[in-house]
């Protein structure tokens, strides 16, 4: 090798340069170690607590699918874990539960984008203000109180509407969980917009095209990223909400249909936990289990997607 | 002054009459009056804040998203005073293309960046939308770097690859004017020489108003050159008179380096 004609100082000389003017043990550098130090153990308590919760809850849930066997248990129909003969089936509730996640989807998801497109660009001032607080409103209110709207509002319409003996259904439990996941996907989806440049929407216009051409084909899929994130979200608020689906949705174990009495994955867990033993109370662990399989599921598919992306111009 | 109104209304002109703006209470250009030579090189230069590129942006109109901006005046375009409420802002914008400061193609693939503003103007036949695309980006001297990845995402390329497709992307809506800001600022060397090859290249087909803060970038590529200070235009004069024999002192001054 030739010696290099112009030498750049080696890493030690320069380490050496700078301790002429510090000390070497200061008390902030101790200070920074201690505070780093409680920062690592305030993250591992976390991620300790995330692991503690999965190993409880596989270990709580196994036995009783190994009792059951793992195919009976998620596509058995029935389930009648008093019967005299108990059938311990999920797949109401799973079928119950990915139904009803995927009608508030597809009722909210476009209402609330819609929603966030209008206060991002439409929307001005004054008006932009009380929306967005009353916005912020909705998604402070507790589930128990859309489960009481819901059983007082919307159930008795959906009984007068659609003629039926119980408005106590899917499709009540779908129009409440959408409405429950608007202050979600809309305040997610307002924050992608307006976190765009506006050199984009610039580009666009400079185009040729119109406000509205450029907000659906250059705004929303530049968003897209956030949007989904906030679909996803909403995703899970749908999965993991219990109390407004107990109080609408009927609550029988029925296979699903728009206008059956349905019981979701979390309803089963909780409307028989007070009182279930031996077995049964063991199955419900395990449906605990599938509810936190599918989150969880959720979730890698969403990272996933998200990570396909292409990155940002 | 007056000069522009009894000018020749060529397509491809544009004649500024009494120009005039506000953003909000500062008045950012005063009674601007030029007329945009067809078929050339305008170059716009000034100290920052002079409101050369504000006066770009009044050309395609792109204040109008802004309300805090008042304008008074004319700017004629085919003898149609664009500022006019019943003129169609869409069309004015197909006509006269703008390429910014920043590389901003849009999050998607090279084909749709450059398909976007055909297809906004209603062409929907593969064919034709092939062989539009695959023109401008080979005006825009971009096609052989990027033919065999026409469908890959546009945030892959570099910097200048993708002012050129902006170019490209401009080029493909069929303009007869295109305004560029500051195009190469955001550049290397090596970019900014490939954009200014390729700016000349188009000046045979298109009248371009480029706003620059390089004095040396005008010189080398702009037939005329407008110099703009605080609001109000200076001088405007051919670029190679400009630079050997500027009529006002400001200017001189600001070319050979006294300020800005």
């Amino acid at each position: 090798m030739q010696t290099n004609p112009y030498p750049i100082p080696s890493k030690t000389e320069l380490v050496a340069g700078s301790q002429k003017s510090s000390k070497p043990k200061r008390k902030s550098d101790q200070i920074e170690k201690a505070v780093e130090i409680i920062f690592f153990l305030i993250g591992m308590i976390c991620v300790a607590l995330v692991l503690l919760i999965s190993i409880y809850l596989i270990a709580a849930g196994l036995p009783a699918i190994q009792k059951i066997g793992l195919i009976p248990f998620l596509t058995g129909t029935t389930w009648k874990p008093g019967a005299a003969v108990p059938e311990f089936g999920i797949l109401p509730f799973i079928l119950s539960s990915v139904y009803g996640m995927a009608g508030a989807l597809i009722v909210g998801v476009p209402i609330g984008i819609l929603a966030a497109l209008y206060l991002a660009k439409g929307a001005k001032g004054k008006t932009k203000k009380v929306l967005s607080a009353l916005i912020q409103l909705l998604a402070g209110i507790p589930s128990v109180v859309y489960g009481l709207v819901g059983m007082l509002v919307i159930v008795p319409a959906v009984r007068s509407i659609f003629h039926l003996s119980d408005g106590a259904c899917l499709f009540s439990a779908i129009i409440v969980l959408s409405i429950m996941i608007l202050p979600t996907v809309i305040s997610m989806s307002l924050g992608a917009i307006e976190s765009l440049p506006k050199a984009q929407e610039e580009g666009s216009l400079a185009l040729g095209a119109t406000s509205e051409e450029t907000l659906i084909k250059v705004v929303l899929p530049a968003a897209s990223d956030g949007i989904a994130a906030a679909v996803v979200l909403g995703a899970g608020r749908v999965i993991g909400e219990a109390v407004a689906v107990m109080m609408v949705a009927g609550n029988a174990s029925n296979m699903p249909g728009l206008f059956e009495s349905v019981r979701f994955l979390t309803t089963a867990v909780s409307s028989e936990m007070s009182y279930a033993s031996g077995l049964q109370l063991q199955a419900l662990f395990s449906i605990a289990l599938v509810l936190f399989a599918f989150i969880m599921m959720l979730n890698v598919l969403l990272n996933h997607i998200l990570k396909g992306k292409k990155g940002a111009c | 002054m007056l000069t522009a109104r009894n000018a020749n209304y060529d397509s491809g002109c544009i004649h500024v009459e009494n120009l005039n703006l506000w953003y909000s209470e500062s008045h950012a250009l005063k009674d601007i009056c030029l007329n945009v030579p067809r078929g050339s090189i305008t170059a716009l230069i000034g100290p920052s804040g002079c409101g050369k590129s504000t006066f770009l942006r009044t050309l395609n109109r792109m204040h109008d998203q802004n309300e805090l901006v008042r304008i008074e005046g004319d700017v004629r375009y085919q003898n149609q005073n664009i500022f006019d409420p019943h003129i169609d802002v869409s069309a004015l914008r197909k006509e006269i293309g703008m390429v910014f400061q920043t590389p901003n193609p849009f999050k998607m693939s090279i084909y749709d960046n450059v398909a976007y503003g055909p297809k906004i103007q209603g062409i929907r036949k593969r064919e034709q939308l092939d062989s539009i695309v695959i023109q401008a980006l080979k005006d825009a001297f971009l096609y052989d770097e990027v033919a065999d990845r026409l469908d890959q995402s546009a945030s892959a390329l570099s910097g200048g690859q993708k002012q050129r497709l902006c170019i490209a992307r401009a080029l493909a809506a069929n303009p007869k004017v295109i305004l560029m800001d500051e195009p190469t600022s955001a550049l290397d060397p090596v970019s900014t020489h490939k954009v200014e090859e390729l700016i000349l290249s188009l000046k045979e087909k298109y009248t371009i108003v480029i706003v620059t803060h390089n004095m040396q970038q005008a010189a080398r590529i702009s037939d005329y050159t407008a110099f703009f200070l605080n609001g109000s235009l200076v001088e405007f004069s051919r670029t190679k008179e400009m630079f050997e024999n500027a009529k006002d002192e400001r200017t001189q001054n600001y070319i050979s380096g006294r300020f800005g």
